[in-house]
């Protein structure tokens, strides 16, 4: 446990260290108000990467969050043309994305198909579905009533709605973790598949919780997100997956399921959000900031493997000096 | 006739475990070499000591009276060793000649591999051996016998002179296995070494022309088998009663508990029947694949047997999952405890609260501090030796692994303890706490079921044994009965003495 807390302690340091340098060139990046605003933009992604956090805790992987939350916010949009009231449309999407995290469950859980298969699956029928419900055509800013978009935005102490929704589900899914049945059997499940067995914990139940729980997550993300850039069309957040799943394993989740903390998801959301927001306003080009991405995630991954493999010389020593 | 291969004064250690203890062992050529011994005698270490996996801590091998070191597999395979394992290790996505030839495929002058060379050698060593297969089968599409056929012809294709057969028929059919027999005679006739590691006394006698006996990593006895009677094989399997010492336990035993009939499945086990008592421990003895641990695991819930019935205090349960398992007060302590007991990563005390968390929380939230009482209160009982209860489990000696997922299944309170294969891999002062621990609980009135391959502890702890083989019990030994050579030889099949 220490180990970990040490490791998210660096991660944050990381982070801090990233906003230094850039706030020593240009110290209106370190303003309260930018950062609230690069917080705010990140708040997707955090959303994201909590639900992608506790499918990976059990041993699976949800590649169709991007397309599930693409599909729900379609939906929302055109619920919303439809003149369906926005106390409708929110609780809608996320029941909606939670019975699409449903479907990858129960083909997890009941067929046993590897869930790399199953999602990368359901993605491209996620997105089919929106190219089938719609033919192609955005749902343009315009077409949408101004509650819908406002919502997002609306500030409430000093910060939006959709960050504060980021900070209820990051308490919310933190004390859902640590202080519940479930949230153990999501450990067990994927730290020891079997030995859960004998715990009495249904191993495909509680990896269909995870995906339900994911998909809700990326139902309200789809809402949040067309509401707040204004637009609906079939390849919003095309992608985008492959951040969230980034932004757990640079947060020390172990991809081989059992390990992990949503602070460390958080912080790994966080510190991608920097880089995105921090490099164009150093001036430095985009594709830099997929290489930075991508050396990072490596340079988490590298971390991860020297952790385990010092932990297994301790464990000799131990037993030879009992 | 000089053996080819010698070991002398083979020693190998594990933390907590001496696996090997100085042993000995001589193949000579042209003749099978029985190696026999209990399970934890040491018999698959020596195998791997042999084929380069282990290295010994101490001791020679030497081959045609030269020292030799194996430090890696290759290296064994390179001096002409090689072992054809119980699961038979070859590729199922690749061929036959593929499989045959991995690793030394004969070459083109380009250096590019040799498919037609490779092919008609292949052909060429199968028939050697009396086996018509096509070399371009796919092996996932072989039976168990094939396959090791062509884990046979690897063998003779590195020009083997030392072949390990470790427990060659266990997996297979009657037919199968006289056709097992038969290659063995060929192999012998083609001067090769053989190393034939069995349980099944028949099939000893057999094919086997030496024997070599080891008891709990300790050389006992070897000899021509034309000079042993199946009785002091026997006699040297299992030794005079050792000296390990059990707790003495009052026996008393009260009302039946759970009581079992008609126990079938469709592949593991059929007419499993008996009835445990408050305050008892029953012994399931048995070789390993006898079954025992398949019937513990459908009345533990996690396979569903085809037939039969469980009756706890009179009434009727049907168990359909570990948890209602657990609900019903059957737990199960597996054997394997780093597969299926302790969940690495997670501290001591959720370990030991996970099948117990209904009762630690309240309105749906964990009580961190009910957790931890929990789990105090019951590693203290089993002198858990951890600097916290915060500590990784992973991070603990296997005795104190142990203990923990013991620890974990009292805590559910349960009515029935299933423990499977308790001691096994342990060390012998853990051991002894074990015993001293599963003592106390049939004295609290707990009914015990213990499954163990360690005819002392079988026979030490023990009201009574049931013995398992294939599948189907064939022996209730109780009282004056209660000998390791009624045990070994209910277990091998063999007629019962006199």
């Amino acid at each position: 446990m220490s180990l970990l807390k040490s490791r998210e302690a660096l991660l944050a340091l990381a982070i801090l260290v990233l906003i230094g340098v850039v706030a020593a060139r240009f110290p209106a990046f370190v303003r309260p108000g930018n950062l609230a605003n690069v917080f705010n933009d990140t708040s997707p992604l955090i959303i994201l990467a909590i639900g992608q956090m506790i499918v990976i805790l059990t041993k699976c992987i949800d590649l169709s969050v991007a397309a599930n939350l693409a599909l729900c916010g379609m939906v929302a949009a055109l619920m919303n043309g439809a003149g369906v009231p926005l106390a409708v449309i929110l609780p809608g999407v996320i029941v909606l994305g939670g019975a699409l995290g449903a479907v990858n469950g129960v083909l997890v859980w009941k067929l046993g198909i590897p869930s790399i298969v199953v999602t990368l699956g359901t993605m491209t029928i996620f997105r089919g579905s929106i190219f089938l419900m719609t033919g192609g055509q955005w749902v343009n800013a315009h077409q949408m009533s101004e509650a819908f978009k406002a919502l997002p935005r609306t500030v409430l102490l000093g910060l939006p709605v959709m960050s504060w929704m980021a900070i209820a589900l990051i308490a919310l899914f933190g004390v859902v973790l640590t202080r519940t049945a479930l949230g153990r059997a999501f450990y067990a499940v994927g730290g020891n598949p079997h030995a859960a067995v004998y715990a009495g914990i249904n191993v495909g139940r509680t990896q269909f919780a995870a995906f339900v729980i994911s998909g809700a997550l990326a139902g309200l993300a789809g809402y949040l997100w067309v509401a707040r850039y204004a637009v609906a069309y079939v390849d919003i957040a095309s992608g985008f997956e492959l951040d969230v799943v980034a932004a757990c394993v640079i947060g020390g989740v172990a991809i081989a399921g059992g390990a992990g903390t949503i602070t460390g998801a958080v912080l790994g959301a966080l510190f991608l959000g920097v880089i995105k927001n921090a490099l164009p306003v150093v001036g430095i080009s985009p594709f830099w900031q997929m290489a930075i991405s991508g050396a990072a995630i490596v340079l988490a991954v590298a971390f991860n493997a020297t952790q385990s493999r010092a932990s297994g010389r301790i464990i000799l020593k131990s037993a030879e000096a009992r | 006739m000089n053996p080819v291969l010698s070991l002398r004064g083979i020693s190998k250690s594990f933390p907590g475990v001496k696996a090997l203890s100085a042993v000995q062992l001589d193949l000579y050529p042209g003749q099978v070499t029985a190696l026999i011994g209990e399970n934890g005698a040491g018999k698959s270490t020596i195998v791997k000591v042999l084929t380069g996996v282990y290295q010994p801590d101490d001791g020679q091998i030497l081959m045609g009276g030269a020292e030799v070191q194996f430090p890696t597999a290759q290296a064994a395979s390179a001096a002409g060793v090689t072992a054809i394992h119980q699961e038979t290790v070859l590729f199922d996505e690749m061929t036959v000649a593929e499989n045959i030839w991995l690793g030394h495929a004969p070459r083109t002058r380009l250096g590019l591999i040799d498919r037609r060379a490779m092919r008609d050698g292949a052909v060429r060593l199968l028939e050697g051996i009396g086996a018509k297969l096509n070399p371009d089968l796919r092996l996932r599409d072989l039976g168990i016998a094939s396959k090791h056929l062509v884990a046979i012809a690897r063998a003779l294709s590195i020009d083997a002179r030392v072949v390990i057969m470790d427990e060659p028929t266990a997996a297979l059919s009657h037919k199968e296995i006289h056709e097992l027999y038969e290659l063995v005679d060929t192999l012998k006739a083609q001067g090769k070494a053989i190393l034939f590691i069995s349980h099944k006394f028949d099939e000893i006698f057999r094919i086997a022309d030496r024997y070599t006996v080891f008891r709990d990593g300790q050389f006992v006895g070897a000899g021509a088998m034309a000079d042993v009677a199946e009785a002091d094989l026997v006699q040297m399997m299992v030794g005079r009663s050792v000296d390990q010492i059990f707790p003495a336990r009052a026996r008393n035993i009260g009302a039946p508990v759970l009581t079992v009939a008609g126990y079938s499945h469709p592949t593991e086990f059929a007419d499993i029947g008996f009835t445990l008592h408050r305050g008892e421990i029953l012994g399931f003895y048995g070789l390993v694949g006898a079954g025992r641990s398949e019937v513990m695991q459908a009345l533990f819930g996690i396979t569903r047997p085809s037939k039969g019935a469980t009756r706890i205090d009179d009434q009727v349960r049907v168990i359909r999952s570990t948890a209602e398992a657990i609900a019903a007060g059957i737990v199960y302590v597996p054997e394997d405890r780093g597969k299926q007991g302790a969940v690495k990563g997670l501290p001591i005390f959720q370990n030991v609260t996970l099948p117990s968390l209904a009762r630690t929380s309240r309105a749906g939230f964990l009580r961190l501090a009910e957790e931890f009482k929990l789990a105090r209160d019951y590693t203290q009982r089993l002198d858990l030796r951890a600097a916290s209860l915060d500590q990784d489990v992973g991070l603990l000696s296997g005795g104190n692994q142990q203990k923990v997922v013991i620890a974990k299944w009292l805590a559910t309170k349960p009515r029935v303890i299933i423990l499977d294969e308790p001691t096994k891999g342990i060390d012998i002062g853990s051991k002894a706490a074990v015993h001293e621990f599963m003592a106390e609980l049939a004295a609290e009135g707990l009914a015990v079921i213990m499954v163990s391959s360690e005819i002392p502890e079988v026979l030490g702890m023990s009201d009574r044994v049931i013995v398992m083989r294939e599948g189907r019990i064939v022996d209730e030994v109780t009282g004056d009965r209660m000998t390791p050579e009624v045990l070994v030889r209910a277990a091998a099949g063999l007629a019962v003495a006199a």
